[in-house]
């Protein structure tokens, strides 16, 4: 059709070529150069599940199961799919997972608060039982998916502190860079968060892997995005193969039922912790799941802090245990010899015996004037006129010795938060006295009073440390663990107080005579059949005297250890030495053969009740 | 001419046919994916969408046919006939909606016959046979309002249906008009009216106004060399007339629209941002297109299509599936192949003898065209959502019979292009 208007053909062909070039260039914008869709696309339809590991077991030192895990489910929640949803049914939502219309409302709107895109728990820890039920539904329920979880489950109520337990991840170990260093943590991701599930977290925890599914716009799993290929396997975490005496551990737990203090048990040739009690303890079982917070309340507010981990986290006097060390320092030293007396002649308070003409008496009677004198003698060693820059001198002497013991300094357990204890030294007396003190003035310290404090794993140790005549291996919870037998090289290594393995001999004897010699402190504890060797200490502090007793057996080739503590319950001699020798006939007869000393002892509530009043002072150390 | 006149599919232009095959072909492959589930995966299943898609594309190769073998002035005779059968079958809708609520459908036996997508059809017809008589001069006022009246009164029709979509589409016989010699004002009175609503919506309208004066004393006295007192008054009655469209665009924009049309043109224009509400159709095609790439990801692989996270994907928003699935290629390559067509059939609509062809072939051009242009353009986050099917393309019987009988009448004027006088 040629005609006047021809020409505007071409304006309508350059029209119709103006749109589609605009219509590829867009679609070079949308398809080529902006990458954001291809994510869009994949938050729409792909759906990251968290395969989170079973995490590691926890064997006792005969393969007894002390942790294992149950299977639980997570309601994990995506607010804008549950937004878009039509027919959303909240009441038999609710319903199905027994919460109210009102909870619902809250935890949704902290859902949305968090991300209206990112998945995040909606409901904790749903039962297998209750999941079971749910999981038919869930499909109806767009925005909502499930997510499978393991609690730990103990079989015995028992070991709560040594083992501690795990909780959601918190904000601080998100960002804190020793612990969340590779991002490995996500928000509610669980951690160990004391005990041996701490410390032991990167082995235990395993290593997460991930599921990705493809979800429709109802929330419906349509398979497995590329048959898989993106998908990684949760690696199981490793178990634990601990050194504890399930059955030692739960008697001894027993024994401390109505008491306030610890007991440890080491066995000398490994330093493997055989047991190791907090009282008051607690049902590790209670912290575990949804009744987790509720209980947690509880224990944290009791005023007998059920909590809190004496055995490694008391800092105690040690008391007249204190005692061994000191004349084993002052041989090595050389400022008494086996044989050197003293005069019980009260220039410290002390209770009714015979002068100690030798060492072994002196341990066996556990004179404190002796000891007096013989602090003295190591602190004023006479290398300097000047008293107090003699005792300057003779404090740092002593001090390394004491550190050898493992004293005043943490002992490398496979634990967290172990308290060091304290052994004074000369800038802690300079800045206390300014720089004015002499022996006159810290002598408390040669019984075991004063400015020394330990706690009662290296009051276990020492006793090990007898046990085994002057060496020690880091006391450990744990022999190896995974497939492999993964073991910590620190854990073979002696620590040797380089002091002569004779004088340990003096020691082992004066413990003996402690249980069986005339004079001896701790009678009841001794044991039909077996040599046991212990020492007796009561330590003074506001209330009623710490109860403290060391001993270890059979003399010769000892293969426990024990260091019991018993917080106000007076002298040493009756409660400590009473549940130690118990601990020992248990784990060395694995029966107890003295009945009614164990009867007693279960049913003794000799602790002074709290809150604490202070009680007349005696000056009696036994 | 030394064809044989009479052999229908010697003449034919067969470039056009298959360029609608191909098009029709990869639609259906879409239409496919887009509706794709385990259960209806067989292709000949009459359950699915995809299956009943194809039996319409057999009936549609069974009405080419028969168009292609009619008389070549059949439709030419009895224009105004398909004209006024269009109209009663409008207005039988009308009236079933005031029965039965809002429906832009008859039902007929298990189908459902959307006039609408005929009507543009029809109105096809009645414009070029009217334009195509003798002595009819569109220069003349008689003309233009014989032929708007020709246009507007299906539009008007469709709109009473609530389906401004459609009705829309009816802007599309502004080309055939152009071409036939209607004065390019009128286009540019149009953009610019388009403009200045889109403009008022964004800037406040006072503030327009006042740039819209400044601008023309600026023209009067800057520029112009020659000021005649005509020039000004035409100038300041112009500015007058911008003032008051601009003021009045937000009234209009509050009471003339549907809530919903107003918040697909805020959410276009970025006023309102709420991609899981109104923006949500868009943000998911633009999520489908884009996440396909350069090369798509491939045939049923795509996530937002075969799991439905664009809504009306089968008809408005098929385009999704192909941005989708092949990418880069595929779509730009289906934007071409219409492309192509569309200047195919100008270059057809030109060589025609028949003033009644021409138009006719204009008026194909101008439907198909703005259906693309508005489809596509929704797809892509450009336009707003205005609900035209893809044509060839999109699911429905309807659109597809509607769409082929507008082609291929238009493809059997030409088949006798050079022996008719």
């Amino acid at each position: 059709m040629a005609d006047s208007y021809s020409n505007r053909k071409t304006g309508i062909i350059i029209l119709i070529i103006v749109i589609g070039v605009i219509f590829i260039i867009r679609l070079m914008q949308l398809q080529i150069f902006d990458e954001g869709y291809k994510i869009a696309a994949d938050q729409n339809a792909l759906r990251h599940v968290v395969q989170y590991p079973a995490r590691g077991l926890i064997y006792d030192r005969n393969g007894e199961l002390l942790v294992y895990n149950e299977a639980v489910y997570d309601i994990m929640v995506i607010p804008y799919q549950v937004r878009s949803a039509e027919n959303f049914d909240t009441l038999m939502f609710c319903e199905l997972l027994d919460i109210s219309r009102e909870d619902f409302n809250e935890r949704m709107k902290k859902a949305c608060r968090y991300s209206m895109q990112t998945p995040s728990v909606f409901i904790k820890q749903i039962s297998k039982e209750a999941y079971g039920a749910l999981q038919e539904k869930m499909y109806k329920f767009k925005g909502f998916y499930s997510q499978q979880r393991t609690l730990r489950h103990y079989p015995k109520p028992i070991a709560a502190h040594l083992l501690g337990y795990i909780g959601e991840i918190d904000n601080n170990e998100l960002s804190d860079s020793n612990i969340n260093s590779d991002k490995y943590y996500r928000q509610g991701d669980y951690i160990g968060k004391s005990g041996l599930e701490k410390s032991y977290e990167t082995v235990l925890r395993g290593k997460k892997g991930q599921k990705i599914t493809l979800v429709d716009v109802h929330n419906r799993e349509k398979g497995r995005y590329e048959n898989g290929r993106y998908d990684t396997v949760a690696i199981a975490g490793h178990n634990l193969y601990s050194t504890i005496d399930i059955h030692l551990q739960e008697y001894a737990e027993q024994l401390m039922t109505n008491k306030r203090g610890c007991v440890v048990a080491i066995e000398p040739s490994t330093g493997e912790i055989l047991t190791l009690v907090s009282a008051p303890t607690y049902d590790p079982n209670l912290l575990v799941g949804r009744v987790r917070g509720n209980n947690y309340k509880t224990l944290s507010e009791d005023i007998a802090k059920p909590l809190f981990n004496r055995a490694l986290m008391a800092t105690y006097p040690p008391g007249s245990i204190f005692k061994i060390a000191q004349s084993m320092i002052a041989l090595d030293e050389g400022v008494i010899t086996p044989s050197t007396g003293f005069p019980c002649d009260k220039i410290i308070g002390c209770h009714g015996h015979p002068s100690a003409n030798c060492v072994r008496d002196a341990i066996k009677m556990s004179c404190n004037p002796y000891f007096y004198y013989t602090y003295r003698r190591m602190i004023q060693q006479g290398v300097y006129s000047n008293q107090s820059r003699d005792s300057h001198y003779g404090l740092a002497k002593w001090r390394n010795y004491m550190l050898k013991f493992g004293f005043g300094q943490r002992l490398g357990v496979d634990l967290p938060n172990v308290s060091s204890g304290y052994i004074p030294d000369t800038t802690f007396y300079d800045k206390w006295y300014n720089g004015k003190w002499t022996f006159s003035t810290i002598y408390s310290n040669s019984i075991g009073q004063g400015e020394v404090t330990i706690i009662p794993l290296q009051m276990a140790n020492l006793a090990a440390i007898v046990a085994n005549r002057g060496y020690y291996y880091t006391p450990h919870l744990v022999r190896f663990y995974g497939e492999d037998s993964v073991r910590n090289p620190n854990f073979y290594k002696k620590n040797k107080t380089d002091i002569s393995p004779e004088y340990f001999e003096i020691a082992v004897a004066g413990m003996y005579d402690v249980v069986h010699g005339a004079g001896g402190t701790a009678h009841r504890a001794d044991i039909p059949g077996i040599d046991i060797c212990g020492k007796t200490g009561t330590a003074e502090n506001r209330g009623k005297d710490h109860s403290v007793f060391i001993c270890f057996a059979p003399k010769d080739k000892p293969k426990i250890a024990v260091a019991v503590y018993v917080e106000n319950a007076g002298a040493g001699g009756v409660w400590a030495a009473t549940i130690a020798s118990l601990v020992v006939e248990k784990y060395l007869k694995k029966n107890v053969g003295r009945i009614d000393v164990e009867r007693n002892c279960l049913d003794a509530h000799p602790c002074q009740s709290l809150p604490l009043k202070p009680v007349g002072k005696k000056h009696k150390k036994q | 001419m030394k064809a044989r006149p009479n052999s229908i599919f010697h003449n034919v232009d067969w470039i056009s046919i298959m360029l609608y095959a191909t098009i029709v072909l990869f639609g259906w492959v879409n239409l496919y994916a887009a509706t794709y589930t385990e259960d209806s995966a067989f292709v000949f299943n009459l359950e699915s969408q995809h299956g009943k898609q194809l039996l319409w594309i057999g009936i549609a190769f069974f009405l080419a046919i028969t168009i292609l073998l009619s008389d070549a002035h059949f439709f030419s005779t009895t224009a105004y006939l398909f004209y006024a059968v269009i109209l009663v079958l409008l207005l039988v809708v009308l009236s079933m909606s005031a029965v039965k609520g809002a429906t832009s459908w008859i039902p007929i036996g298990p189908f459902k016959l959307q006039p609408s997508e005929f009507a543009k059809f029809g109105t096809s017809l009645a414009l070029a046979k009217y334009l195509g008589s003798i002595d009819i001069h569109i220069r003349d006022l008689r003309t233009k309002v014989i032929a708007f009246g020709i246009i507007l009164l299906p539009a008007a029709l469709i709109l009473l249906q609530h389906d401004a979509g459609s009705a829309m589409v009816f802007a599309s016989f502004i080309i055939p008009m152009y071409r036939m010699g209607l004065s390019g004002k009128v286009l540019i009175i149009g953009f610019l009216a388009i403009l200045l609503f889109v403009l008022s919506l964004l800037v406040n309208p006072y503030l327009l106004s006042g740039i819209i004066v400044v601008v023309a004393v600026l023209y009067l006295f800057l520029w112009l060399n020659k000021r005649t007192s005509k020039i000004i008054i035409r100038t300041i009655l112009v500015v007058l007339l911008c003032v008051v469209c601009v003021i009045s665009t937000e009234f209009v924009f509050e009471h003339a629209l549907e809530p919903h049309q107003k918040t697909r043109i805020n959410e276009l224009l970025g006023k309102i941002d709420d991609p899981q509400g109104i923006g949500y159709n868009v943000r998911q095609s633009k999520i489908a297109v884009g996440s396909g790439g350069f090369f798509g990801k491939g045939f049923l692989k795509g996530t937002q299509t075969k799991f439905n996270f664009v809504p009306e994907q089968e008809t408005d928003f098929i385009f999704c599936t192909v941005g989708e699935e092949w990418g880069f290629m595929g779509s730009a390559t289906l934007v071409i192949l219409y492309m192509v067509l569309f200047v195919r059939l100008i270059k057809m609509a030109e060589r025609q003898y028949s003033k009644f062809a021409s138009v006719y072939g204009y008026s194909v051009v101008g439907i198909l065209f703005l259906h693309f242009l508005i489809n596509i353009g929704m797809v892509l986050g450009l336009l707003p959502v205005i609900g035209v099917p893809l044509p060839f393309f999109s699911y429905g019987g309807s659109s597809l019979l509607a769409f082929t009988a507008l082609l291929f009448v238009f493809l059997r004027q030409d088949a006798s292009h050079n022996i008719m006088i």
